[in-house]
């Protein structure tokens, strides 16, 4: 279909003109007013005690996380993919479910179940505190990110067949050898890709952990709650851009991240 | 050749952050604050407060720990609608100390054992600081608000938080309540202006005090209504605000006890004398909070005008009563015309 | 990265079915490990989501079942869920007009820096949500340095959610585009059909299930949004607070059944988009493989 030039110039700045208004003019002005002071002034606000903390929670929760889903998210794609028992459909479900739940709504799920007043409220009677510690952000953080690395997985499981791993065992491998020598490394920039997405999405959680977490800085603040802090608690208005600025460079690196992957897995 | 570029940013940016996150944390937020603060951290107290009295704090917390009894002891501090904050404790969050706006908040941790039940024992009934219901309106005060019945003229919004979850909302209903009611004696007229205020001029409902000043900073409504302390503090950081305290208020008191499970009891005990100190009486007042400390009050009387009637809760039956009838879920008098007003 | 989100309609409903064991293959190796691999991913499912989200459900009906809809049928409940459905249609349709133009010029149009913005559009995917509120709050918030001031009202609504939902319907149209095969617009061009009304009769028709796929994800995720809309939105009950917020504010002001109740009703309307999704997807793949 050949479009004239006026249409495609048209179409062009449209297109161009609605991603500059809704992207690239607010990104930019927050650049500007986080360094419009020079990059010391920077540097000094995500340097504060309670900032390195807050760095340090997100990218401890994201160790917690991401082995976790790599590992039950690769047997919940090889059971999907490679398994036929009854409930598949099911299951296949429940791996979807975490996209249709509001991050508020995990908040209130995990309060029900954890909570004092929870099914599982007995646990906080023998010390062993979920909500308001680390283990209730960790599990909204589960929560959100169990998706990805199975649905990055699935699709590549599929396409290359189960002839490898068949092979193998004629030749006489265990199962485990087969997983750990033919299939992870078979599926190997899907996991990566997933895992990518796993690291964006914990980093940039946010309703779930606000209901969950206990709220003190240095402590049990991540960076996207140091980010809401500063803006509202504190009227620390440069302090938020600051944070706010970092969380975007993690979510840039991120991204090229991304892009370098999508790259590599398309052509593999 | 790009795909190179990329690859390299991309390993300087995922070093940059490791070497950022290498640097010890804490629970400071100033620019420039070292983390731990100098010497060995020998105990950690967990402060739990309503959202208004950091600026106190970040002047008490650091004259405490140069003090001997305060040597070595770290501090975290989390700040937050008075009402949640109390339920969050009273459902596990960890806490060694409270501070809330008003005393129900404490009593739900008395009723579940969190709290000694002779917490106010002290001469000041356990309250080291307080303030005065003010109302907070637009630099110049376009709408020449000044006393409470101008806050029913035509037009005029008024922000004040959600009454349950935040202590400061009770206070700022309490205050035209007691004026309306010459101190409680007539029922029927405080709550008759307590319904058309919250009826016809409240729109939104910010959970705590410090929300609704940014609420109000943001550019909603015309009056905000909140502690005097809140006001100083949105004044002295500049922003275009000034405060009218009407004629007739209420007197704030907030409350301050010690959780008895604490794992620090002695500092936390230690933390609570010191707030009926001279010294920390000074700073709190510094911070525009009104010491209870009379000898303190008197260095300090320019800041804090007396207004001409000042209500207190005692004038109203106490916070047993007021909180039953006036503002218990469901079935206090105030709390239906909340409910039927914004439901 | 969206573009797997939707290659889940491609994958078959069954699995292909195993070759038959060459003689002397072991296979009891297998016996154990398959049910017991089964049994802990369903354990895993089970505690991480199906559990909370089962003592949810009971929550919300503590009260009995006049407690839930008392709890859901709350005016300002409805109110919420009024304002969190319109604002999720509206914008659900503003992302499927310039989502699809946007597509559509990344696709057929090449202009320098066009990589850049083609990588650009999976930010709002990467960038946590209340980065997302910051960033527009600054521009469009009360500090704006050019004088629009969106904060508090429900264009500040649908700025914040047109943001987070950008790339559903660009990267659900894209890899359709691209594989659309040109021969039959060409043939139409050379029929005499005018550009608009080869769109119109050719390519829309081939994008109609991408496009309602992504329409359909941006309402979903729009109507639970909350990290973004948190400081732009001013949480104004009646006129611009959202369910997730109204949901928080029952937390806080400590009635949680009224808290779980509306978390359920605003589950129940997200299940019921994407399952409407996944059935119009299975059908218009049956077509197409019936069409091929």
């Amino acid at each position: 279909m050949r479009t004239s030039t006026g249409t495609r110039l048209t179409l062009r700045t449209i297109a161009l003109g609605y991603l500059f208004a809704l992207l690239a003019v607010p990104i930019a002005l927050i650049l500007w007013r986080t360094f419009g002071d020079g990059l010391g002034a920077f540097i000094d606000s995500v340097r504060t005690p309670a900032a390195i903390s807050a760095l340090n929670l997100s990218l401890l929760i994201v160790a917690i996380v991401v082995p976790l889903n790599v590992v039950f998210g690769v047997a919940t794609a090889l059971a999907l993919v490679r398994g036929s028992f009854p409930g598949r459909g099911l299951l296949q479900a429940v791996v979807d479910l975490p996209f249709a739940v509001s991050p508020i709504v995990v908040g209130v799920s995990l309060i029900m179940l954890w909570g004092v007043d929870g099914w599982f409220g007995g646990l906080d009677r023998l010390g062993i505190r979920v909500i308001f510690g680390l283990p209730g952000m960790v599990l909204a953080t589960i929560f959100v990110t169990l998706p990805f690395v199975v649905r990055e997985v699935e699709p590549v499981l599929h396409e290359i067949g189960t002839d490898q791993e068949q092979a193998a065992a004629t030749l006489g491998a265990s199962s485990w050898q087969t997983l750990w020598r033919i299939t992870i490394p078979a599926i190997r920039w899907g996991l990566t890709y997933g895992v990518v997405l796993t690291i964006a999405r914990s980093l940039g959680e946010f309703g779930g952990v606000i209901m969950v977490s206990s709220g003190f800085p240095g402590v049990s603040q991540t960076l996207t709650l140091l980010v809401h802090s500063r803006y509202i608690d504190d009227h620390n208005v440069y302090g938020a851009y600051a944070a706010a600025t970092l969380l975007m460079g993690l979510a840039v690196l991120t991204l090229l991240l991304m892009t370098v992957l999508d790259r590599k897995r398309s052509t593999t | 050749m790009r795909h190179r570029n990329i690859v390299t940013v991309t390993g300087v940016l995922s070093a940059g952050a490791l070497v950022l996150s290498a640097c010890a944390g804490g629970s400071s937020d100033t620019v420039g604050a070292s983390a731990g603060g100098g010497g060995a951290v020998k105990s950690t107290l967990q402060l739990y407060a309503y959202s208004a009295p950091k600026v106190g704090y970040d002047k008490v917390i650091p004259a405490f720990t140069k003090t001997a009894a305060g040597k070595g002891v770290q501090f975290e501090q989390s700040y937050g609608p008075s009402g949640d904050q109390s339920r969050k404790v009273a459902a596990g969050a960890p806490a060694d100390f409270v501070n809330f706006s008003v005393e129900p908040d404490i009593t739900r941790l008395v009723d579940a054992g969190l709290v000694a039940k002779d917490w106010n024992a002290n001469q000041y009934k356990g309250i080291p600081f307080g303030s005065v219901v003010t109302i907070v309106v637009r630099k110049g005060n376009p709408k020449g608000i000044k006393d409470w019945d101008d806050l029913l003229k035509p037009g005029v919004e008024v922000v004040t938080p959600n009454p349950f979850s935040s202590g400061s909302a009770k206070w700022n209903l309490l205050a035209p309540y007691a004026a309306k009611s010459n101190g409680g004696k007539d029922q029927a007229a405080g709550l008759a202006y307590i319904e058309k205020l919250v009826t016809g001029h409240v729109k939104v409902q910010p959970k705590s005090a410090r929300e609704a000043t940014e609420t109000f900073l943001q550019g909603t409504g015309d009056v905000l209504l909140s502690y005097e302390n809140e006001a100083l503090f949105a004044e002295r950081s500049g922003d275009p605000v000034q405060h009218v305290t009407p004629p007739t208020t209420f007197k704030i008191e907030n409350p301050v006890a010690v959780l008895s499970k604490s794992k620090n009891l002695a500092k936390a005990k230690a933390f609570d004398d010191y707030l009926f100190t001279p010294e920390a009486q000074k700073l709190f007042a510094e911070a525009g909070f009104r010491p209870v400390d009379q000898n303190v009050a008197k260095d300090f009387a320019a800041d804090f005008p007396a207004p001409q009637k000042l209500w207190t809760i005692d004038d109203l039956g106490g916070w047993k009563t007021v909180d039953g009838t006036l503002f218990k879920k469901e079935t206090g008098s105030i709390a239906l015309i909340y409910d039927k007003a914004t439901q | 990265m969206t573009a797997t989100l939707f290659r889940r309609a491609e994958v078959p409903a069954l699995p292909a079915p195993e070759a038959p064991p060459t003689p002397g293959a072991p296979k009891a190796r297998h016996g154990l490990g398959r049910p017991l691999g089964v049994g802990l991913v369903g354990l895993w499912l089970s505690l991480i989501v199906l559990l909370p989200l089962a003592a949810l459900t009971v929550a919300s009906f503590d009260q009995g079942w006049s407690g839930f809809w008392d709890a859901v049928t709350a005016p300002v409940a409805l109110a919420s869920l009024r304002v969190t459905v319109l604002v999720s249609v509206v914008v659900a349709l503003v992302n499927a007009v310039m989502g699809t133009l946007i597509a559509w010029v990344l696709v057929r149009d090449d202009f320098p820096g066009k990589r850049f913005v083609d990588a650009l559009i999976d930010l709002p995917f990467a960038l946590p949500t209340i980065v997302a509120s910051i960033v527009l709050l600054s521009l469009y918030g009360p500090s704006s340095p050019i004088g629009i001031h969106l904060n508090a009202t429900r264009p500040g609504l649908l700025v914040a959610l047109a943001f987070v939902t950008l790339p559903f319907v660009v990267r659900s149209v894209q890899p359709v585009l691209i594989e659309a095969d040109r021969e039959v617009e060409e043939a139409a061009a050379s029929l005499g059909a005018s550009g608009w009304t080869t769109f119109r009769r050719i390519v829309l028709p081939t994008l109609a299930p991408a496009v309602i796929g992504g329409t359909g994800l941006s309402f979903a995720r729009a109507i639970g949004e909350y990290g973004s809309v948190v400081l732009i939105g001013g949480n104004i009950p009646r006129k611009t607070q959202v369910t997730s917020q109204y949901i928080q504010q029952q937390i806080e002001i400590d009635r949680p059944v009224n808290a779980a109740a509306v978390s359920v009703a605003l589950l129940a309307i997200a299940f019921v988009t994407l399952f409407v999704l996944r059935l119009f997807a299975s059908r218009s793949q049956r077509r197409e493989e019936a069409s091929a």
